[in-house]
């Protein structure tokens, strides 16, 4: 057995993880060890505080030429760029608040919508033996071998056929069921080109993930329950709704919420599909302020920007990322 | 409790229709928005189609069935794309997501080790900055890094700048042109494929934020290997090295093969990343089978060759999942041996 270090009353101590107890025995470190492990940890630190403390810094200025030299530490805290990106986050004519409207109706919808329609399904497949359940199965698993701009050609195609239309004889048609006389028409509303249809898309590859995640986790939760609700006269339908659903709650929670960092940052599909300002999400606003596009953006701006976006994911993340990290790591001890 | 089960059976049993139901609200939208998109997909890879045929889609009367033409013209390189050859990109595809994972495991694992070092000070404070990119989306990862890459103004020149005249006696500022510069600066390194600096400038943004999470993993796993093992080995005189080898590196192996795997696949395709930074220049160099996709079907709207590259695109990753599957299965027998 290992020497235990006595703990260590005072709180600075213990945070330090400083071993203060004198012993020599067990596996205490060599000072010149010691010394030596903290000057490779501390370059590991700064790498990784080196971007972070960069664009914060940035976002923290308020010049707006480019920086001519490099500052990672804020030399003054004002809010400029903040204010100016919440004030009028692009050229175009569309609010800070309209962008996170977008942002989170969409990633919270396709989460939302993508789980209540998979769970009865990963019930289907986790507790009931039927027939062709292998081969629908595999049916929702090759989506997923899809990336997300495989799938956005033939969307994009048909969510672009279904259209509003004010004809010359100032009928409206609704394609494709009906169409103007001559064959025109000023578009009113084209599902392709508004976030309803985005979503749609975003849902056809969340889905099958929703589906196959939820399975394996339904798979872990014991059938006592069900069993014993059963003798007592449960039918299948209470059963779902009134055990198995409650047990599952913490699960949907978590792939609700990492679907919620996904959908956040998507990207491929709103920028192929949505065309007008006033749907744009801030994934495509902060896409908008870098590179060849962003030639007159000042950097502290696009800074400010970068720090919002990535705020609501950090938070979810850190809030997570035990069952985050947990779901990969028992997953390959279980195997 | 066997009449239980039975009575438990029965009620399944009558109910033979209830899967069906409860599979039906999934099927029936996937049939919609998945299922039936995939098929027009296969069929549309066989059609001309550009964006004069959106309005009326297949009644379209001028689109022509052309056979297999849109797939042989993107495998003998014969579409009016610059600087576009197919199996170049797929051959970087793979070194790119290959090359990334060998260098985040290891560097994941040492920093973890370094890190359960018993009596290492400050372990706490470092264990929670180094999680810091594992939170910061990859999006934003990207136009950060992109910024700190500008040839002008950004980070990486200036540091270049800084430590060349503190140490090297420089005195011009450093203008590295990281993303225009089509020269490879190793020639021939991957066969068939230049490496551009823009490459490695991805490479290191990349590095940034891949090795935390495989740090992470492997901190998981260590906390699980019995300190006994090591105890028993250092009395039996094995040295820290040998322990490492001995103990700490098979026993780590079935946690990290399958982040190993998952880091893979999330790296072939990782196109916010790429298209952020590179958007798959210069010259192309840079283009994931996923980003030349989405040029196809944003920037040059030929529908067509974009169906049928996707159809290629899923047969990859067909036999990308059959080749990591195989991986972690073997590795679980390993596990269980």
């Amino acid at each position: 057995m290992a020497v235990q270090p006595q703990t260590n009353k005072n709180p600075i101590v213990r945070f330090l993880n400083m071993n203060t107890s004198g012993q020599t025995g067990g596996r205490s470190l060599p000072l010149w060890r010691q010394l030596l492990l903290q000057v490779v940890a501390l370059a590991i630190l700064i790498t990784v505080m080196f971007p972070i403390m960069y664009i914060v810094t940035l976002s923290f200025s308020s010049k707006t030429t480019r920086p001519s030299q490099l500052e990672i530490l804020p030399k003054e805290i004002s809010f400029v760029a903040y204010q100016q990106v919440l004030d009028k986050p692009t050229g175009n004519p569309v609010t800070f608040i309209e962008l996170l409207r977008n942002s989170f109706v969409l990633s919270m919808g396709v989460g939302a919508v993508a789980l209540f329609i998979a769970v009865s399904a990963a019930y289907a497949f986790s507790r009931f033996k039927f027939k062709m359940r292998e081969v629908l199965m595999v049916l929702v698993f090759i989506p997923l071998l899809m990336p997300a701009v495989g799938l956005s050609t033939p969307l994009y195609l048909l969510l672009n056929q279904v259209q509003v239309k004010q004809c010359a004889d100032n009928t409206v048609a609704i394609q494709p069921i009906t169409t103007c006389d001559d064959g025109k028409g000023r578009v009113q509303f084209n599902l392709r080109d508004s976030l309803f249809g985005v979503g749609i898309a975003m849902t056809a590859s969340a889905l099958p993930f929703a589906v196959w995640n939820l399975k394996g986790y339904l798979d872990t939760i014991p059938r006592e329950l069900e069993e014993a609700a059963a003798i007592d006269g449960a039918d299948a339908n209470q059963t779902f709704w009134q055990i198995v659903i409650p047990l599952a709650m913490p699960q949907l929670a978590v792939t609700f919420f990492l679907g919620f960092i996904g959908h956040w940052q998507e990207f491929v599909l709103t920028w192929l599909f949505l065309s007008q300002p006033k749907d744009y999400t801030l994934a495509m606003t902060l896409y908008n302020m870098t590179g060849q596009y962003a030639n007159s953006i000042p950097w502290n701006r696009f800074a400010a920007m970068a720090v919002i976006v990535a705020l609501p994911v950090a938070v979810v993340y850190i809030a997570l990322q035990k069952q985050i990290v947990g779901g990969l790591t028992t997953g390959s001890v279980k195997g | 409790m066997a009449v239980a089960k039975s009575s438990f059976k029965k009620s399944k049993q009558k109910n033979a229709v209830l899967p069906y139901l409860y599979l039906l609200p999934a099927f029936l939208i996937m049939g919609v928005i998945t299922f039936y998109p995939l098929i027009y997909q296969v069929i549309i890879s066989f059609t001309n189609f550009e964006s004069k045929h959106l309005l009326l889609g297949l009644k379209s009367p001028e689109l022509e069935f052309i056979g297999l033409k849109n797939y042989i013209d993107i495998f003998t390189a014969a579409l009016p794309v610059e600087n576009f050859n197919f199996f170049r990109v797929l051959t970087f595809n793979f070194w790119w997501a290959i090359s990334n994972v060998f260098l985040h495991v290891p560097a994941g694992v040492l920093i973890a080790v370094l890190l359960n070092t018993e009596g290492l000070w400050l372990k706490r404070i470092y264990r929670a900055v180094y999680i810091l990119p594992v939170v910061v989306p990859p999006l934003v990862v990207a136009t950060v890094w992109t910024n700190i890459f500008d040839e002008r103004y950004g980070a990486m020149n200036q540091l270049l700048t800084s430590l060349s005249m503190a140490f090297f006696g420089g005195t011009d500022p450093i203008y590295i042109r990281w993303f225009e510069d089509v020269r490879p600066p190793i020639p021939g390194f991957l066969p068939g494929a230049p490496l551009t600096l823009a490459y490695y400038a991805m490479m290191i943004a990349n590095f940034w934020l891949g090795w935390p999470f495989m740090s992470v993993v492997a901190t998981g796993a260590l906390q699980s290997i019995p300190k006994d093992l090591y105890e028993a080995a250092s009395i039996d005189g094995a040295t820290g090295s040998q322990q490492f080898w001995g103990i700490t590196v098979p026993l780590l192996r079935p946690a990290m093969i399958p982040a190993a795997v998952y880091g893979f696949t999330l790296t072939f395709n990782l196109f916010n990343f790429v298209f952020f930074m590179t958007g798959g220049g210069p010259a192309r160099t840079t283009e994931l089978l996923v980003t030349f996709a989405y040029n196809l079907v944003r920037n040059l709207r030929w529908y067509g060759v974009a169906a049928a590259f996707a159809v290629i695109i899923f047969f990859v990753a067909l036999v990308v999942f059959l080749i990591t599957n195989r991986i972690t299965r073997a590795t679980q027998n390993y596990q269980e041996a």
